[in-house]
């Protein structure tokens, strides 16, 4: 069982493996970002592969757009059909679209292990393209955890691939454009919402304000935004503000949601309720890859070290597009892959640098908009403390069971970071290895000892980044 | 199933229909969705017991993040159902505790 | 920053020197240990849990009669963490397997065994693949036999290491976390540790730092020629259970996770895993435990061994700098119980028997040895 003596540059890569295949460009994730920037080097005549881990492409934002009817189109909204010119050159033959594909593995010499099947197998890249996008940011409230507590993603999923919607009584809770947007495609589907629980307030309007140019520089988000906003207020949904003390409840399944507005505390029925408070880049890759990372203040998660043309930090040739190197929303991250694409094809010699500088800059300044504004969207929808560091008794890992309290008690007993606590508690070693519960782990952590989440850390990520058997490891 | 399901069909009813079984159940769910979608719109509100402290769990993000849709589904346990799609004949069983594998 | 000064400062908050902390405070020592933080190495966080005996002082018989003397410790020590802590450590005395792929490898294995039980009082039993499959029904047609020794058993390394953190601060050991230290020196019997621009004080001092003593230990004039050895582990989902058992490559935790291992790579720091050793250990898995074929693989890890020139441990006293210890070994769950009882003790001065460390002095390497 002994490994031969490894040299002094132990690869990731040995010699042992067999590499069943090489392209110019490897992308991985087939949302906008991937898309485009697959697209950008496909026409820049590069050999690309993308890689997807659904069934059919358009990432979390577009998901179902192939199989979408016109109804479904209707109900969804304008800004979803976007996809459908981002989708149709992976359906043209000019790039190699692996659907059903989980990626497992980087590394930074940029070979990529794959599972498709129940079959494993690995791909040699020259450049390779992070576009997994992001995922709603942790909610942890009493309650939680109970059958019929989903996000407002989750909702939106659902409606995308299988035309479902909530049934009754329905509750959409926490802030953020996603949940208004979804709050707006239940009413178009005809759904009844028993209410809206925002937990925006005045001193969220207050802040936001403060930064007047942020939120002028895209007046046409803003209004599309207020629009929103009016459709669910004329629809007649009840609508609290200011809300706070937002407690699920129920026996096996959710049946009460609680809270505090206006002063007084409400308790609803519910049978879903829908959450949601903003979404944070799926960082697994960036974070296995050991690239450096940033606690950012702004969006209160962490940014892999990516320099401006998305190229991360000390690994050359791998990139980060779109919501996973920072959230700019999907038209901003189309754009963002676009850039990346353009980038690659100029290293690789297939465009001059003339025009390569040109388009970058030009799409650079495009995204610095849409920056600015974001600036303003973060300040406006920042989710609560409360609502990111939550009280004793509720679960912070969903895959262990494990809680606050739990957690706080280690720091106690000397837990100055997340792998500490992960050694003492479990928390982060389920199947999702946290993904549910990291944030909330760097941030609790982090409010015990006093100090800022850079100073605490984040748990170490390790392969498998995508669950692989045992059986299909040894065939590889 | 006594109690209200989670979800409901709206906007497919044009799409065929297959037969999948729950813990022997036959149901009649939508082609082309996913076995947690299924389940959802059938009535279905429990998915899994955790292995560390029996507690319910069905579908959080339904995007592959979360791991608390994981069933048995024709025999292979801790498999994810947000991630597979139904098939005709499909067995599908409440994923009770930690994985058994023979 | 106090000018008070201890009795026994211990450097590193792994399973060795909690041990050892947890042993110098119970008996009534005023104990201080400086723990470097999450960042560090942290050998002990890579660990598998093996109380293992069998195949122990092949090279150096004394160490199989030591390793056996720390598992028959190991019961008593279980129920005092218990009892002190309230952790469960969760000790399953089950007797561990050996398995052997080729009737060569079976040989090889009775004839290093043998010696070590007459010379070290080791018990074992070569088993032949049918009474192996009586006593561990899930294992495949691959496994030609195996060896068996009734002492092998296995814990939760990590509530373990909770235990003796629990442990040590119960009875009265000051923790310091965070706490890198940068300069030991002595003068006229007292030590001076220095981290930043704090120092502590101590009549006796423990190098329990891992691969960390290497910088430290000649500062005190002692010895540490350790480096890192990887050993690369595969984690499962959790399973039902279907191991009780612990063998020395693959074992079932509590939680129901099964732990695939390892690799001994001399790769220097280099902590990370790879792809040819992954798929080595998962072949060995499912060859072994066929049912694993379908199991999911969880996370893959690797962590450094602190290692010396033979693999067995150093226990020594600074002749320069009297008081001053070192304790460095890479099985720091099997020599627990000893390293809190007897370790603890050898150096408060109270060892009934202070010879018998000096097997495992730094002398008996070579001066030409590879650092």
């Amino acid at each position: 069982m002994c490994v031969p003596n490894g040299a002094q540059h132990a690869m990731n890569n040995g010699s042992d493996t067999q590499l069943q295949g090489h392209v110019d460009v490897a992308v991985i994730g087939a949302g906008p970002a991937g898309m485009a920037a697959a697209t950008v080097c496909a026409e820049h005549g590069l050999n690309v592969a993308i890689l997807d881990d659904q069934a059919t492409p358009g990432g979390q934002i577009y998901r179902g757009i192939t199989l979408a009817s016109r109804k479904m189109r209707e109900v969804l909204g304008p800004d979803y059909c976007a996809g459908d010119a981002l989708v149709a050159p992976l359906l043209d033959g000019r790039i190699n679209y692996m659907p059903d594909t989980a990626v497992w593995e980087v590394t930074r010499d940029k070979t990529l292990h794959l599972t498709q099947g129940g079959r494993s197998s690995s791909l040699q890249a020259d450049y390779v393209v992070l576009s997994t996008g992001a995922m709603e940011r942790p909610f942890p409230i009493p309650g939680w955890t109970l059958p019929g507590v989903m996000t407002a993603g989750a909702a939106q999923i659902l409606l995308k691939t299988a035309g479902a919607t909530a049934m009754g009584p329905v509750i959409l809770a926490g802030c953020g454009p996603l949940l208004y947007l979804l709050a707006a495609q239940y009413l178009a589907a005809g759904t009844q919402i028993a209410a809206v629980v925002d937990t925006t307030g005045w001193s969220d309007y207050w802040r936001a304000l403060q930064d007047g140019r942020g939120a002028a520089s895209d007046i046409s988000s803003l209004a599309k935004g207020l629009k929103l906003l009016r459709t669910i207020k004329k629809a007649g949904v009840p609508f609290f503000t200011n809300a706070s003390n937002l407690e699920a409840t129920g026996d096996d399944r959710v049946r009460e949601f609680k809270f505090t507005s206006g002063g007084k505390v409400h308790c609803l029925a519910a049978n879903v309720l829908l959450l949601h408070h903003g979404v944070v880049p799926n960082t697994q890759f960036t974070w296995s890859l050991r690239a450096p990372h940033e606690w950012s203040e702004q969006q209160l998660c962490w940014l892999p070290k990516t320099n401006a043309v998305g190229e991360l930090d000390g690994a050359s040739g791998i990139f980060v597009a779109g919501d996973g190197a920072a959230i700019i929303g999907a038209q901003a991250a189309a754009q963002h892959g676009r850039l990346i694409g353009i980038e690659i094809s100029g290293r690789a010699g297939r465009l001059s640098a003339g025009a390569r500088d040109e388009e970058v800059s030009r799409l650079n300044r495009r995204l610095n908009k849409t920056r600015q504004f974001r600036r303003f969207l973060d300040a406006l929808y920042r989710p609560k403390a409360a609502h990111r560091v939550p009280a004793d008794d509720v679960i912070v890992c969903r895959c262990e069971e494990v809680t606050a309290g739990a957690l706080r008690n280690h720091v106690a007993l000397g837990c100055l970071g997340p792998n500490q606590a992960k050694s003492f508690s479990r928390c982060g070693m389920g199947p999702c290895q946290g993904r549910q519960c990291g944030l909330t782990v760097t941030e609790l952590i982090a409010t015990v000892r006093g100090v800022e989440p850079a100073t605490v850390g984040y748990f170490r990520v390790r392969p498998p980044v995508k669950q692989v058997t045992l059986g299909e490891l040894a065939e590889e | 199933m006594m109690e209200e399901a989670l979800f409901q069909p709206t906007l497919v009813s044009e799409r065929p229909r297959i037969e999948i079984r729950f813990n022997g159940t036959p149901l009649e769910v939508p082609a082309g969705t996913s076995v947690a979608a299924a389940l959802l719109v059938s009535g279905v509100a429990q998915f899994r017991t955790t292995p560390v402290g029996r507690s319910s769990r069905a579908p959080w993000c339904m995007m592959g993040v979360c791991f608390d849709c994981l069933l048995e589904i024709d025999g292979k346990p801790n498999v994810q159902g947000c991630m597979t799609a139904v098939k005709e004949n499909m067995d599908v069983r409440t994923q009770w505790g930690a994985a058994r594998y023979e | 920053m106090s000018t008070d000064v201890v009795d026994c400062l211990v450097i590193g908050g792994g399973l060795v020197g909690a041990s050892v902390a947890y042993g110098a405070a119970k008996s009534g020592a005023s104990t201080l240990l400086l723990d470097e933080g999450d960042a560090a190495v942290r050998a002990s966080r890579g660990n598998f849990g093996l109380v293992w005996v069998q195949g122990k002082g092949d090279g150096l018989p004394v160490y199989a009669a030591w390793t056996r003397q720390a598992r028959l410790m190991w019961t008593d020590f279980a129920a005092e963490l218990l009892a002190d802590t309230g952790v469960d450590v969760q000790l399953r005395e089950t007797g561990g397997y050996w398995f052997g792929f080729s009737d060569e490898e079976m040989e090889q294995r009775q004839a290093m065994l043998q010696p070590l039980w007459d010379q070290g009082g080791v018990p074992f039993q070569m088993l032949d693949y049918s009474d192996l499959k009586a006593r561990v029904p899930r294992i495949g047609p691959a496994v030609v036999g195996g060896s068996f020794c009734p002492l092998d058993a296995h814990v939760n390394p990590l509530r373990l290491l909770h235990a003796l953190h629990k442990g040590m601060t119960q009875a009265g050991t000051r923790l310091i976390n965070g706490a890198p230290v940068q300069d030991l020196a002595w003068d006229d019997g007292i030590f001076t540790a220095t981290v930043g621009t704090a120092t502590y004080r101590a009549r006796r001092v423990v190098l329990a730092a891992g691969l960390g003593n290497r910088k430290l230990a000649p500062m005190l004039g002692l010895h540490a020629p350790v480096v890192p050895n990887r050993g690369q582990i595969l984690v499962t989902e959790r399973l039902q259970p279907f191991l009780a058992s612990v063998t020395n490559k693959a074992r079932q935790t509590e939680e129901g996770s099964v732990q695939l291992g390892s690799t001994e790579e001399d790769v220097g720091y280099d902590d990370r895993t790879t792809l040819p050793a992954m798929k080595a250990l998962a072949r060995r898995g499912v060859q072994t435990f066929p049912l694993l074929a379908n199991a999911k693989l969880v996370r893959a890890w690797g962590a450094l061994r602190v290692m010396t020139p033979d693999g067995f441990p150093i226990y020594e006293e600074s002749a320069e700098c009297p008081g001053a210890f070192i304790v460095t070994c890479h099985s720091g769950v099997t020599l627990s119980a000893l390293h809190c009882k007897r370790i603890s003790a050898w150096i408060l001065g109270n060892e009934v028997n202070p010879d018998s460390t000096r097997a495992f002095s730094s002398g008996r390497f070579s001066k030409g040895e590879p650092a």
